[in-house]
């Protein structure tokens, strides 16, 4: 036997051959791959950003002053740009999307289960560009002539909605990435909703509830932490897009209380200045933030996957 | 009927209706966006655009050929690179992965699976364009295969556990060693399920803009020089729709329309083959 005289059964244990020893090896070392690439990232950004890092500490993000000719950097209007985006697209997204995980798991006859579910992950489908384009050409000019004129005229008076209307700002970033997280969100929810045993419901159902109250009693609060996942891990997306906001989101560095004006974030100026990144401070700025968005999504998807094994490890539900 | 009883018969019909309304909006940006792309699409749709080279700016006509085939190029290497070292780990986590290592492993793919595309962009501008000095095919190719990787990783994982037992163990009897067993039996029973998560994931790469921004760059001209920037239709169709010319942005559409078309072909495909595969369980 080959193993005999290779010595390979002390060498590499009693029972398995050489053959399968070495292609469980080998398959161990792409597995290992995955966690030596994503240690590479965090490393690699960092390294890129140190420059930035050293020079402005946390004044990195307080400062508005960001002057490419003084070589000054503070990303304050870039990080208020993404929060605010992606806490806009949120309040949003996710009613709508709650609606439709109902729908999906709990209400819809079930021939129309796939198809629905089908097309929902269809939206997820399109690429961020060509979302960008159907902004521009349709949802800005939309904005500027139906909606904003309308919102300016019965809701002026709060500051969310004064401001000439443009059409390209938060508001038109904002619908987007609700539009883009959506599927995400309702997907993750309608899976965390069936994974909630069938005895639960049936338990209510018995006891005279009708068909939401069995899903507020006996289904929302089992799905809780994972429907918080679910948000999480749209939010992760929401703040990392970058295409589709980059193009209607007027890429103007302001903070302002109007969802009317123009506004950039993280992703959009990276997208919009490292290719003209002409110095190694400017580049190292710009890594800074690619690093933050890289840091913050990593932290949020953390969160979101242990909420939402919580909730798919439930006894007798449906797997998640 | 009682009051009370009438008024819970109310909030449900109420919250049913909300529940219906909520994934009738949701449908409505969707249908829009495919209307669109259609109309402006096939508006100004000339075959030229497939086979030409952009015009010289300001000037009318050319084409997008050469990111037609960009995008080609690029999604070859990202599928070159990232489909083997997927499937591998992918056998790795199914067969072997009940320990501590796969569990980090399925973590971190997951994990990655929601990293931001620019950031992997900034990561492959700072390990491959700045080693190579310059931006490349291959750089693109990298970005894109980073951002393919979960995706076919957790996809063909799946799909390795649904390979009944049954087969493994017919083969293991007949004193075939396990690691033949994986490759001639498990994978290739899985084959076909495992190209649904292949197309899927390149479905996902070939309209990724943000990466390729700095990575592929982008290029005016044919090239297949894996060593040169070269031009894809996502980077195009956003070149073209920021622009502030009426003719390019007829082009953008058309771009957008033969994109859309690829990555939906990819999905409704992908979606079918699942379904012939869904007799295996």
């Amino acid at each position: 036997m080959v193993t005999r005289w290779l010595g390979a059964k002390r060498l590499f244990g009693s029972e398995v051959n050489l053959g399968d020893r070495l292609f469980r090896l080998s398959t161990a070392a792409f597995a290992m791959l995955i966690i030596v690439l994503l240690a590479a990232m965090a490393l690699a950004m960092t390294r890129a950003s140190a420059e930035s890092i050293s020079k402005f500490g946390l004044s990195f993000l307080t400062s508005s002053d960001w002057d490419p000719v003084q070589e000054k950097y503070g990303a304050l209007p870039y990080v208020f740009g993404t929060v605010a985006s992606s806490v806009l697209a949120l309040a949003i997204a996710v009613p709508i999307a709650l609606g439709i995980s109902v729908f999906l798991s709990e209400l819809s006859p079930a021939w129309t289960r796939n198809p629905l579910s089908f097309v929902v992950e269809l939206l997820a489908a399109i690429p961020s560009v060509i979302f960008g384009l159907w902004g521009i050409f349709l949802l800005a000019p939309w904005l500027r002539e139906s909606v904003q004129p309308a919102l300016a005229e019965n809701l002026g008076w709060f500051a969310l909605f004064k401001g000439v209307p443009r059409g390209f700002g938060m508001l038109a970033a904002g619908i987007i990435l609700a539009i883009m997280i959506l599927p995400t969100i309702a997907a993750v929810s309608r899976d965390v909703m069936r994974a909630v045993p069938r005895a639960y419901r049936e338990g209510a159902l018995a006891l005279g509830a009708t068909r939401w109250e069995t899903v507020r009693v006996a289904v929302l609060p089992h799905a809780t932490p994972g429907i918080v996942g679910a948000v999480i891990l749209g939010l992760g997306r929401a703040l990392g897009e970058t295409m589709a906001v980059t193009m209607v989101i007027g890429n103007r560095a302001q903070i302002s209380a109007s969802l009317f004006a123009p506004a950039a974030t993280m992703a959009s100026v990276i997208a919009n200045e490292y290719t003209e990144a002409s110095s190694d401070l400017y580049l190292a700025a710009l890594s800074e933030l690619g690093l933050l968005l890289f840091a913050v999504t990593i932290i949020l998807n953390i969160a979101a996957r242990l909420l939402v094994w919580r909730v798919s490890r439930l006894p007798g539900g449906a797997r998640a | 009927m009682n009051a009370i009883l009438q008024r819970r018969l109310a909030k449900d019909l109420l919250m049913r209706g909300a529940c219906v309304a909520a994934t009738v909006l949701a449908l409505i940006p969707l249908v829009s966006v495919l209307f669109y792309i259609a109309r402006s699409g096939i508006g100004g749709f000339s075959w030229h655009y497939l086979t030409s080279l952009p015009a010289p700016v300001g000037e009318l006509g050319g084409g997008f050929g050469n990111a037609l085939l960009g995008s080609l190029v690029l999604v070859g290497i990202a599928s070159a690179i990232a489909v083997p070292m997927g499937v591998l780990a992918a056998v790795y986590l199914a067969e072997f992965g009940q320990n501590r290592l796969g569990t980090a492993a399925r973590f971190a793919a997951d994990v990655m699976a929601g990293v931001p595309s620019i950031a992997v962009g900034i990561f492959v501008y700072g390990v491959i364009v700045l080693a190579m000095r310059g931006f490349s095919a291959v750089a693109g190719g990298i970005a894109l295969a980073i951002l393919m990787l979960p995706t076919v990783v957790r996809t063909t994982e799946e799909l390795i556990k649904l390979v009944p037992s049954s087969l493994r163990e017919a083969g293991l009897a007949l004193g075939v060693p396990k690691w033949r067993v994986i490759l001639k039996v498990v994978v290739r029973t899985g084959a076909p399920g495992m190209a649904t998560g292949v197309m899927l994931a390149v479905a996902r790469a070939a309209g990724e803009t943000a990466p390729l921004l700095f990575t592929a760059f982008g290029n005016r001209f044919w090239s297949t020089d894996l060593r040169q920037p070269i031009a894809s239709l996502p980077v195009h169709i956003y070149t073209y729709a920021v622009s502030p010319y009426e003719d390019w942005h007829h082009q953008a559409w058309s771009a957008a329309l033969v994109l859309l078309l690829s990555v939906l072909i990819l999905n409704v495909g992908a979606r079918i083959i699942t379904r012939q595969g869904g007799e295996l369980r």
